[in-house]
């Protein structure tokens, strides 16, 4: 199996792209460095009892007074900046890949009923999905927080506040899924092998479900990960806007607003780099998601 | 010297695992006038060779060996530029699907008057005058008041029509027809076979006649060749090629093709199928589903032999010369 | 006892709304339009034999092919199997996997990213046949080896075959449930001719050995008659002559059924010029009055452009034309 893959069409166009192999590695090693950030970081930013303020606002460590064991220098209250890019990076992918699920098994889900059944079910769902591409996602995923903010007591809200971003940025996204898969799905309904299907009376969910999800797959993963660097993106946007994660569970975004602060008293390091991670991250995720398009399109190959 | 001589034409593929031959050693001749059908089974290289002769391989498919000759000259290493000219004015282009090669944004008549005024000199009010003539010649109804019309406002039927006018506008020598009726319903292409062939038997062009329809052929052409796994298996007169084969696989392949005209209980098959390019056997592409194999032919590749009225690529049309 | 046909259809139509959606229609105060795709079809197909449809694109033979297995409903008209409406016949799974259908494009009809061994296996696990993995795989095995292929094949993956193979694995599928009737529509268009061979002489095998029905859908009059024992030539959704094949073949009623012989090049013919019949096949959204051939027949009169022509009885042979009728052929 393994052998394989490594022997195929898709393996040799990513070994000929060096774009996407740098893209994948960027992003496997920000990945790596996220989710072990526990045991790789050099301090524990959450650790109240290891921050000491007097370590505060150190600069990167090629400035005079730069230290090693702060590389990246200190906030204001002593934590280590790298340290905290590791953590925050981990919280902002948790929510931008949680967010791509729910909008994945949303999108899925009502691309293919769309796609599949079509006539009245068909357009009321792509009304839908049309009145919600013409606002901004940024806009839906603020109404669905506010709504939350609310409706939710605040304590129970300050807990739940990453799943409400998960589905703030899933409900954003959805309608993109939808409207792809339930293209391809049109085409696949067509297909003889479909008719196959439905001539032994094979019931719609099983032909949906077994015989033209798999076949509808390849788009989506693509979007997926297109999307995902939007996601990411949104999750910063809201939490540099302060509806976001609160600082107790700081993602990059919160970082950047917390070290935009300080950005003009000459602690530019403080926010330069959460910047610059995530600048980094969601690039060599859409560089990947378009060399994926391009190897997933069979007319380009 | 013949219009189009066609030499050991060799085209080859580079892929990752290795350089794939999809025409190997390819020759034959087309007369002033005459009708090279082509047959063959898809794969077998037969719209390759068009291609090949235009010029319009898609890379990076190249030409490795051989020679292409229109009228004594070398076309098969001119610059891109020089062959877009040849293309036109001496070589016309009919394919299968009409819309392909029609301009949708145009109207019929500016691409007719836009392809004969770039290879011959004509006023305006000349080639408007014959680009409605040619549109009567091929049978548009009304082609005066249709001149203005959009190709989406013909059938299927008509377009085809359109583009043999288009082919044939700049009077080339030689017109290379790849699959032009496979995508019409049968009463449309004997139609448009009637057609092509009235139009290039009345100005002499010589037409190569790419199809998989044997039927075509063999009420249209002059001589046939027949393709299998990018290399001529026979080549002869049309009714020699169809009556009395001397090639194993053209034998199988007239007697694979149901008749109207009795009824046989069962077709004859020829076993297997056509092998990938990556995988043609040594000697003969054939030996493999060969009924009347013998050892030299899956050692040594047989060239095109005398065999009665026809050439064949078959050690047997050698033994039964000597 | 006269043996019921295993497929009969009475007076069958199917119209598909072509309208533009509702909003345009609406601006524009057009109408809805429907396409006549079948328009009043009757034909019955007897145990153990083959009859095929004939026709140019657009003819409804596609459409009826459809229409036979359940993947349309009529608009009106009945369609028995086995005697029974069709609808409740297919809702008994019993009668159903009684029937089954051979699609046109090999490439399409095989679900990509399913093994060759859960493609062949699904009817079988649907109708709950065999129960146990390795009842089932031996059985497919079984079925693969009876359309010439390995039992092995069925680790691989379609797009490991060529045309051919796959028409065979398609094959191998509709035998899966053990059908008496099959529907194949266009079984063979896709393919070269020498492969075309392989798959005819494979289907009349089966046939013989299965004592299988076969409702066949071609464009191919030589296919055609190569498999047919009754034939039907349909033309702008209509059955324009219906009858034994071989009847039809030697003494063709209908001036469409004659064009179309005409029309066909063969490799018999050799430098035989052709008079080729002019003019095209007219929309079926606005097929033209009284017999739609009209506006094509060379024999055609002020009557054939007012009145359809109703089927009329010829020696055998169920012909739809006022010519004929009146002697004038």
């Amino acid at each position: 199996m393994l052998a394989r893959f490594f022997d195929s069409d898709f393996f040799y166009s990513f070994r000929r792209n060096p774009v996407a192999m740098v893209s994948a590695a960027v992003v496997f090693m920000i990945i790596v460095s996220a989710v072990f950030s526990p045991w790789l970081a050099p301090h524990n930013p959450f650790d109240l009892a290891s921050l000491n303020l007097l370590d505060s606002f150190k600069p990167p460590f090629f400035q005079a007074d730069g230290e090693l064991s702060y590389p990246l220098g200190t906030d204001d209250q002593g934590r280590d900046v790298l340290s905290a890019i590791m953590y925050g990076t981990r919280i902002s992918l948790t929510v931008g890949v949680l967010a791509i699920a729910f909008a994945m098994v949303v999108g899925i889900g009502l691309g293919l009923l769309a796609g599949y059944a079509g006539g009245a079910v068909d357009a009321l769902l792509m009304r839908i999905v049309d009145v919600q591409l013409s606002f901004p996602a940024i806009l839906i995923a603020l109404l669905v927080d506010g709504i939350a903010r609310a409706a939710l007591p605040r304590e129970f809200h300050d807990r739940i506040q990453l799943w409400v971003l998960v589905v703030a940025i899933g409900i954003a996204q959805w309608p993109q899924f939808a409207r792809t898969v339930r293209g391809s799905t049109m085409v696949e309904r067509g297909r003889e092998y479909v008719m196959a299907a439905r001539v032994i009376g094979i019931p719609s969910v099983r032909i949906m479900l077994s015989h033209i999800l798999p076949n509808v797959l390849g788009p989506v993963l693509v979007i997926a990960t297109l999307n995902l660097g939007l996601a990411v993106l949104s999750e910063a946007t809201l939490s540099f806007l302060g509806v976001g994660l609160p600082p107790t569970q700081p993602s990059l975004g919160t970082l950047i607003r917390i070290g935009n602060d300080f950005l003009f008293s000459g602690e530019w390091w403080v926010t330069i780099f959460p910047g610059l991670t995530l600048a980094v991250m969601v690039l060599s995720i859409n560089l990947l998601g378009d060399w994926l398009r391009d190897a997933l399109n069979p007319r380009l190959r | 010297m013949a219009l189009l001589e066609v030499e050991d034409l060799r085209v080859e593929f580079p892929t990752r695992r290795g350089l794939l031959r999809a025409l190997d050693g390819v020759s034959f001749q087309i007369e002033a006038g005459e009708i090279l059908g082509v047959v063959g089974e898809s794969g077998a290289g037969k719209s390759l060779t068009g291609a090949a002769i235009i010029g319009l391989l898609e890379p990076p498919g190249r030409i490795g060996a051989g020679q292409v000759r229109l009228n004594g000259e070398r076309i098969d290493n001119l610059s891109p530029e020089r062959m877009r000219r040849i293309r036109g004015k001496q070589i016309g282009a009919i394919f299968q699907d009409p819309l392909t090669t029609l301009n949708p944004l145009y109207s019929i008549g500016r691409q007719l008057t836009e392809t004969m005024q770039t290879h011959m000199k004509l006023s305006d009010r000349d080639a408007r005058e014959r680009a409605i003539k040619w549109l009567e010649d091929v049978g548009i109804p009304a082609a005066r008041e249709r001149i203005e019309a959009y190709p989406h406002e013909f059938s299927g039927g008509m377009r085809q029509r359109v583009v043999i006018a288009l082919a044939l506008c700049a009077e080339p020598r030689l017109v290379i027809a790849d699959e032009p009726t496979t995508a019409l319903d049968v009463s449309i292409q004997a139609q448009i076979i009637a057609l092509l062939k009235r139009i290039t038997r009345e100005h002499g062009t010589a037409v190569m006649l790419v199809t998989h329809d044997m039927g075509v052929i063999a009420e249209t052409a002059d001589h046939v060749a027949v393709m299998y796994a990018g290399r001529i298996a026979e080549i002869g007169p049309v009714r020699d090629v169809v009556r009395s084969p001397s090639h194993p696989y053209s034998e199988g392949l007239m007697g694979s093709i149901p008749s109207l005209v009795h009824r046989v209980d069962r077709l004859r098959q020829i076993d297997g199928a056509m092998p990938r390019l990556n995988a043609i056997p040594q000697g003969c592409a054939f030996n493999p589903r060969c009924p009347k194999v013998f050892d030299r032919c899956r050692q040594e590749r047989p060239g095109l032999l005398p065999a009665g009225a026809t050439r064949a690529a078959c050690w047997l049309a050698e033994a039964g010369n000597g | 006892m006269v043996d019921t046909p295993v497929l009969e259809a009475i007076g069958v139509s199917r119209h598909f709304d072509v309208s533009r959606p509702w909003l345009q229609r609406a601006l524009n105060r057009e109408p809805r339009r429907f396409l006549r795709a079948v328009d009043n079809v009757s034909f019955a197909v007897p145990r153990g034999t083959t009859l095929s449809l004939v026709g140019e694109s657009g003819c409804g033979k596609s459409t009826v092919a459809r229409l036979s297995v359940g993947l349309y409903e009529p608009t009106s008209g009945d369609i028995r199997f086995e005697g029974q409406d069709l609808a409740a016949a297919r809702a008994d799974s019993r009668l159903r996997r009684k029937m089954n259908m051979i699609f046109q494009d090999p490439y399409a009809s095989l679900n990509p990213r399913w093994r060759v061994r859960d493609i062949v296996a699904e009817p079988i696990r649907a109708f709950a046949l065999l129960s146990g993995d390795a009842a089932i795989t031996a059985r497919v095995g079984e079925l693969l080896t009876q359309v010439g292929l390995a039992p092995a094949d069925g680790e691989k993956y379609p797009h490991e075959f060529s045309g051919g193979q796959r028409q065979r694995i398609s094959i191998a599928r509709a035998l899966s449930s053990a059908p008496d009737f099959l529907v194949c529509d266009e079984p063979t268009s896709a393919l070269d001719v020498s492969v075309q061979a392989q798959i005819l002489n494979l289907m009349r095998d089966l046939q013989a050995r299965l004592n299988l029905t076969y409702l066949f859908i071609s464009h191919n009059l030589a296919v055609v008659r190569h498999m047919s024992d009754a034939l039907g030539v349909m033309y702008l959704g209509r059955i324009v002559e219906l009858g034994p094949a071989e009847t039809i073949f030697a003494r063709p009623l209908h001036p469409y059924t004659r064009l179309l012989l005409e029309a066909i090049p063969d490799i018999e013919r050799v430098g035989t010029p052709r008079t080729p019949v002019g003019g095209e096949v007219p929309s079926p959204i606005a097929p033209p009055p009284g017999c739609p051939f009209h506006p094509r027949c060379p024999l055609a009169n002020d009557r054939c452009r007012s009145e359809k022509p109703a089927h009329i009885h010829v020696e055998g042979v169920d012909v739809a034309c006022h010519a004929v009728q009146e002697g004038r052929v």
